[in-house]
């Protein structure tokens, strides 16, 4: 009906490459941009910002680092909490030496810590593949969880153990600390994610991300093909570590505002994301937007949603039912579509396209 | 050059000043490994039949052991309750075969290995509804399993061996054995193995998939029940299980995926160098090393042999 691309001729061969070809989908997408950026700070209220948009921007950069590699390159990995949290105690050490840089400067630093031991974690995975690489990682995992707690430089030898966020203003607005208001916050997470998300989608639509993928097909036969498997497979940890850890350090910064970062960052926060991932669609980025928004509202919505439309739940109970619900919503998205909501959006689309024949 | 003392030298020095010490941490290393090897071995059996990466089986372990306590709770006897739980994780295997894994017969491993986590969600939601999320005392006394711990005098000093330690033992034992016997000598364990070679060659002379797949959950549930048993004998019994479950991950990378006497050596090997490098070599970096150094064993082993010690030899053909 309306989404339809009769009549948008291409050119030029820049118009044929182009991410997105329909020019319906470029207006939605100026809207969605339209309504993160202006419609949400002004009309929602503190609640929904802090305890739904931000959470969701964290979660969905996180995501996109575990779908690069996990969904891009094929490389299973249940170690992105610890990833996560070399970000956050990387920004925690960096605002400690460097109290005068910004602090948006150093979150994005605080990423490049995280490629770092990303990449370190990574080196296995040249020998090790599948399920064995996933259980490899889970050695990253533990250690690092091990370290937040036992060594106490990194949390500059507080006696709790905790980050403590400090006081940071960017055009003398508070954007960190107790002081920073939810709005301020939110917008910080959304520039990030938007400058992020950009940048994620021209490495994928590239060479490299191209090369990543001939990885996750059959890494033999990429090899056979020229690609180099040692850059490939480690430069994909590096970038999906930098993303994860970004998204850690946020996390911490713009959305916790400190506390007991080592309990955060265990492992089922890995599991989580990587549900995110498997539900929002492998090897999708939109899918990672989907995933997150899915996972990051469902304890919200069960929270608060059920007692509002007048089922009463307790505190505890509502918890088991939450973990009953998301179990069964894996398994029944997996049955349904196991490649995830990001197919349904795409078999969605097409079913516009077509709009009113079948096919 | 002290460093290096204290890590390469000081560990045996105490260790051949104290060998009743030595003894006692081996053995302890021997039991967590019986314990680990038991949840492995839920693993293999699940994912030789139907190549399904169970993440479940540290969950079923903590489901069966809570659903006993529970029965037993309600009043009915400890053996009777046994058998219940048994009847209880037949009825877990046919509804996770005919929901789960029937639809989802032929999609990708990770599909199956996602859904085995929505299981463990499902499983961690459904119990602590049912069972609340306290903590509970295993009933190993009135199971008939022994208490208490005996002394023997060895090597110029005490060792102590809990009874109940030396029972886990035993019937961990004697469980493999019938496994072995079962797999070997009956025709549903013959075609089990034959599964597990090749699906379709078994489908093509006429073994039910869908049936075995049963079999070889409700195997996975009954080593399950054994092991929350035991584990619960040991410890409490509460969902904090979940995460020792895990170990059973670097067991299998050790023993491979598909091998059970791989899961048994593996097990045994984690437990004792896990219980050993906390002891001698923990103390030089605070501690607590437990919890990361059977993965970092796993994966400096996985290293050199990708298959693991056991495991099938990975062919990769394009």
């Amino acid at each position: 009906m309306f989404y339809r691309e009769t009549g948008q001729f291409k050119t030029s061969y820049q118009a044929d490459m182009a991410v997105f070809p329909i020019r319906q989908d470029r207006i939605g997408l100026a809207l969605i941009l339209l309504a993160a950026f202006v419609v949400i700070p002004f009309f929602g209220s503190d609640f929904i910002i802090s305890s739904v948009m931000i959470p969701f921007l964290v979660f969905s950069l996180a995501a996109i680092g575990l779908n690069i590699l996990t969904g891009y390159t094929g490389l299973i990995s249940l170690g992105t909490a610890a990833f996560m949290g070399v970000g956050a105690y990387a920004c925690y050490k960096l605002t400690t030496f460097f109290p005068n840089i910004n602090i948006i400067v150093l979150i994005l630093v605080s990423g490049l810590f995280s490629a770092a031991v990303g990449v370190l974690f990574g080196l296995p995975s040249l020998r090790i593949k599948g399920f064995y690489l996933a259980v490899a990682t889970l050695a990253a995992q533990f250690f690092l969880q091990w370290c937040f707690v036992r060594v106490p430089w990194l949390f500059n030898y507080n006696a709790s153990g905790a980050i403590e966020v400090p006081q940071r203003t960017l055009f003398d607005i508070p954007i960190t600390g107790a002081l920073a208001s939810p709005e301020t916050r939110y917008f910080v997470c959304l520039g990030l994610v938007v400058v992020l998300t950009w940048f994620a989608s021209n490495l994928l639509h590239g060479r490299i991300g191209r090369s990543w993928m001939a990885v996750r097909d059959m890494d033999i036969a990429a090899e056979l093909m020229g690609i180099r498997l040692l850059n490939t497979k480690l430069l994909a940890f590096a970038v999906s570590s930098f993303y994860c850890g970004v998204a850690g350090a946020m996390m911490i910064f713009l959305w916790y505002g400190g506390g007991e970062a080592a309990d955060v960052f265990s492992i089922r926060l890995s599991f989580n994301i990587l549900f995110m991932v498997i539900i929002g669609g492998l090897g999708s980025l939109v899918g990672s937007f989907f995933g997150a928004a899915f996972l990051a509202s469902l304890p919200t919505i069960m929270k608060f949603g059920l007692p509002a439309i007048g089922v009463p739940l307790a505190g505890a109970t509502a918890e088991h039912v939450t973990f009953m619900l998301v179990g069964a919503l894996i398994i029944f998205f997996l049955i349904v579509e196991p490649h995830g909501l990001a197919r349904l959006w795409q078999i969605g689309k097409q079913k516009l396209r077509t709009w009113p024949f079948p096919y | 050059m002290d460093t290096l003392y204290a890590v390469f030298i000081d560990p045996f020095m105490q260790m051949g000043s104290a060998p009743d010490l030595l003894v006692q941490t081996l053995w302890e290393g021997l039991v967590a490994g019986v314990l680990y090897a038991l949840i492995a071995l839920g693993f293999v059996l699940i994912f030789k039949a139907s190549g399904v990466f169970n993440f479940a089986q540290g969950i079923m372990v903590v489901f069966a052991a809570l659903t006993l306590v529970g029965l037993y709770e309600k009043g009915v006897p400890a053996w009777i309750a046994v058998f219940l739980t048994l009847g209880v994780m037949f009825l877990l295997a046919v509804t996770i075969e005919r929901v789960v894994l029937r639809p989802l017969v032929n999609q990708p491993d990770i599909i199956l290995f996602m859904a085995t986590f929505g299981i463990t969600y499902f499983l961690i939601g459904f119990g602590e509804s049912l069972f609340g999320g306290n903590p509970k005392q295993m009933i190993a006394g009135e199971l008939g399993l022994p208490r208490g711990a005996v002394e023997m005098k060895m090597l110029g000093g005490f060792v102590s061996f809990q009874k109940i330690d030396i029972a886990a033992a035993i019937i961990a034992s004697a469980m493999i054995a019938g496994l072995a016997v079962f797999f070997q000598y009956t025709r549903i364990g013959r075609a089990l193995r034959a599964v597990a070679d090749s699906h379709k060659a078994a489908l093509s002379v006429g073994i039910s998939l869908n049936q075995i797949w049963v079999i070889v959950w409700f195997a996975a549930g009954i080593v399950a029940l054994v092991t929350g048993i035991m584990w619960g004998a040991r410890s409490d019994v509460s969902f904090a299980l979940e995460i020792v479950a895990l170990k059973a991950l670097p067991v299998l990378i050790l023993g491979g995926f598909t091998s059970v006497p791989g899961a048994i050596v593996g097990g045994l090997l984690i437990g004792v160098g896990e219980k050993l490098g906390e002891f001698y070599w923990g103390p030089l970096i605070g501690g607590g090393i437990e919890s990361w150094l059977a993965y970092f064993i796993a994966l400096a082993f996985l290293l050199f042999r990708p298959q693991g010690l056991f495991g099938d030899k990975i062919i990769e053909r394009i």
